[in-house]
């Protein structure tokens, strides 16, 4: 009994130093807040998804293509659209760096 | 070291109430060191769950009966084995097995995401909240630490729990059950933060896969173990708690089709938030039928008076999660629509359409006798012909489906396009429909179709391997480089396995049964079955009575099968008799020959059932397959992890 106790509460020691571990290791921290992403971020997110579903689309659409699943005739009607989509997913994209990096050079 | 147990446990509740706390408090008010301490705490949680877990472990092995869990599962003459597997024979190991499973998963969740600080911020008091209920009612309501003073001998473990498939089909079974909760917490985390992008189903991929693989592997075990153990000749028998386990299945299934319309097209958001919350609510829910009482079932064993508790958890859990989608509604909006009803993405929704269906027919069948208990104050029951009709009436169609749905582009296929693709498959179903008719299979409407069906599937996904393999020139390249998709399709090979084998082994089995003397036999299928003796032994914990029967087919014998009886004098339920099986696997239709000694009379007579179940041995194949399928479309692919690596590397940390 008095074995278990002592391993009991070696065992809640320990744990409590690991709970506190985040504030014992950075008393005074020069900013205690959660990285939030900005609304900016947030579309340049939904950007990148977008453009990686137009791309994977035209890799499926090529591979489908190519097995003989979509015909020459509905592969044509169809890639364009998708080859337009991917492209101004891409464009948008790189229209936000150029303008991220004017800002870095501005320094604002 | 009862005390040591207890302490731990106390610990771990502790650790989960801080977790949950701390962490809604710090994800709310964005505190990035209170967030790091209840991730801690998370992480801590499962150290102490492990050490309460050891605990119990060892008083199991030392036979230690000054726990009463330990004098109420085991006894002295209980090999190691079975003893260590008494840690979730009964309702208080469950639970802590529950726990320590979910708390495992936790931790390495909080480690795998440790770079992802955002998006695990409310993920980790979801987790919490989950985890503490598991904890207060090893606390507070079940505990496997309550101690008397040591009777001389334990109570002994239920007979049809001493079998090596119990040290595997329980805790396979729980890794599915907890492996759902983990996309549950991401999917509720993701709407909690308002981040609704596809960051949560990418870090849930894999964790979605897992649990569904245990769950599928670990019913298969559950299956075999019926068979082989039960002995009533079947392998599924629609059992409450069977269904229970097969119900959150058929929801991920749903789920893991339709996210890939989510992740393909941006569609089905509200959807997939559906079928993730569904599936982890179902599994909370399978442990209340098992625990509560309120059904009759085979696993009566586990029946106890905590179902009251899981009852109100499931439906605290039902509000939070219904109430938490329909307030970020707005956030879930599809941008895109279905362009047409002949597409890819189509047929995933008709397969949903049909798992979900399925789904909620055999929860109904579950519930209707406990509802008119309830309402009407009338025992009445829902038996096999109920989920016969309707899995036929939406399995067969699923089945076609697994075929349908690869042959169809995504966006939308022209009939021309369909006429190429489907010309193959349609033969192969048409030429086997017609020899099966022919040879007489037509004496069973559903496993006729079945089988035509199978033939289309089975057309259809070597078709697909063997386009896919010229295409890119080699099967190992096509494989590789999309894992996923032929992962997917090798594991609709193991189900398909699985319906030509449940069709010819319930379709298209024999049975005969007689009394017979020593020297009499009995015909059935081809088989000659001559009872020869009858003989008794002693074992350590049994005794055993075996009838021998030689099994002839013509003028050879194939096998000499053993059927019989065992006692056992001390269990927890008092004496108990067990049906031994007795089994020939017959390689030339790769089918059983299966004995049941269904009573034997002290005079010798032996009433001997015999089934003759043709392709039965696809079912377990099946098993294997879907292990391999599964294994190959959760591998890591390195071309896929450094896009995802690139997508979210501007996101903060």
């Amino acid at each position: 009994m008095t074995l278990a106790l002592v391993l009991a509460a070696g065992l809640a020691l320990a744990v409590v130093l690991f709970v506190a571990r985040p504030f014992l290791r950075d008393p005074t921290p020069v900013s205690d807040v959660l990285d939030e992403p900005s609304e900016l971020e947030h579309r340049r997110l939904e950007l990148v998804e977008e453009r990686d579903r137009a791309l994977a689309a035209l890799k499926e659409l090529e591979f489908d293509h190519r097995t003989g699943k979509v015909t020459d005739e509905d592969y044509r009607q169809q890639v364009g659209p998708l080859r337009r989509s991917a492209a101004a997913a891409l464009r948008a994209l790189e229209l936000r760096t150029e303008a991220k990096h004017e800002r870095i050079a501005s320094g604002r | 070291m009862a005390a040591l147990g207890r302490a731990a446990l106390l610990l771990s509740f502790g650790l989960l109430v801080y977790a949950l706390v701390a962490g809604s408090f710090a994800a709310w008010k964005r505190r990035r060191r209170l967030a790091l301490s209840a991730q801690n705490a998370l992480l801590a949680s499962f150290g102490t769950t492990l050490v309460a877990a050891g605990v119990l472990w060892a008083a199991l092995a030392r036979h230690d009966f000054s726990f009463v869990y330990v004098a109420e599962h085991t006894n002295i003459q209980l090999p190691l084995g079975y003893r260590l597997s008494a840690f979730w024979g009964g309702q208080e190991g469950s639970l802590l097995l529950w726990l320590l499973v979910l708390s495992g998963y936790a931790a390495l969740v909080v480690w795998l995401n440790r770079r992802t600080r955002e998006l695990m911020a409310w993920v980790v008091p979801v987790l919490a909240g989950i985890a503490t209920f598991f904890a207060f009612m090893l606390c507070f309501v079940s505990s496997p630490f309550g101690t008397a003073p040591a009777p001389a001998d334990g109570a002994g473990m239920v007979p049809s729990l001493q079998n090596p498939y119990m040290l595997a089909h329980p805790p396979l079974l729980y890794l599915g059950y907890v492996g759902l909760t983990i996309p549950f917490a991401f999917a509720m985390g993701a709407l909690l933060s308002r981040r609704t992008d596809e960051r949560w189903l990418v870090a849930t991929r894999r964790w979605t896969l897992s649990a569904w693989m245990f769950l599928g592997v670990g019913q298969l075990i559950g299956a075999h173990w019926a068979y082989v153990e039960i002995g009533w000749g079947g392998y599924y028998a629609w059992d409450p708690v069977e269904n229970a386990a097969l119900m959150p299945w058929l929801a991920a299934t749903a789920f893991l089709h339709s996210v890939m319309i989510q992740e393909k097209r941006g569609m089905l958001k509200v959807w997939n938030m559906v079928l993730v919350s569904l599936a982890f609510l179902l599994s909370i829910f399978g442990t209340f039928l098992t625990r509560s009482g309120v059904i009759n079932s085979i696993h009566s064993f586990s029946q106890s008076s905590i179902g009251g508790w899981f009852l109100g958890f499931v439906v605290a859990c039902t509000v939070f999660a219904v109430g938490l989608i329909y307030l970020r509604l707005p956030l879930l909006r599809a941008r895109t629509k279905l362009e047409s009803l002949v597409s890819r993405e189509a047929a995933f929704l008709y397969n949903n359409l049909l798992l979900v269906a399925l789904c909620l027919t055999i929860l109904w069948g579950v519930m209707y006798p406990v509802l008119t208990q309830a309402v009407r104050g009338e025992t009445r029951s829902v038996s096999k012909p109920y989920y016969d009709f309707f899995l036929h009436t939406f399995g067969l169609p699923l089945l076609l489906l697994m075929g349908i749905g690869p042959l169809v582009a995504w966006r939308r296929a022209s009939l021309r396009a369909l006429g190429k693709t489907f010309l193959i498959p349609l033969a192969a179903a048409v030429v086997t429909g017609g020899v099966l008719i022919g040879l007489g299979f037509n004496s069973s409407l559903p496993g006729l179709l079945a089988y035509t069906f199978s033939a289309f599937v089975a057309a259809s996904i070597a078709l697909e391997f063997v386009r896919g393999t010229r295409a890119t020139g080699s099967l190992f390249r096509l494989i590789g480089k999309n894992r996923r998709r032929y992962g997917g399709y090798i594991v609709h090979a193991a189900i398909l396995l699985l319906a030509i084998g449940i069709a010819g082994s319930s379709a298209y089995q024999t049975v005969r049964e007689r009394g017979l003397h020593v020297g009499q036999s009995l015909e059935i299928a081809g088989y000659t079955l001559h009872y020869e003796a009858l003989q008794t032994r002693k074992t350590a914990n049994a005794v055993e009575t075996r009838a021998v029967v030689k099994a002839t087919r013509g003028n050879s014998t194939v096998a000499i099968l053993h059927p019989g009886k065992n006692l056992y004098p001390v269990t927890p339920l008092g004496p108990q008799t067990s049906n031994e099986v007795s089994i020939y696997h017959d390689p030339r239709n790769l089918g059983d020959l299966f004995l049941i000694a269904d009573q034997i009379d002290p005079n010798g007579t032996l009433y001997l059932k015999a089934l003759v179940k043709p392709l039965v041995n696809l079912v377990w194949a099946a098993g294997f397959l879907f292990l391999f399928g599964s294994l190959v479309a959760m591998w890591p692919d390195a071309v896929e992890q450094r896009r995802l690596a690139e997508r979210y590397a501007a996101a903060p940390a």
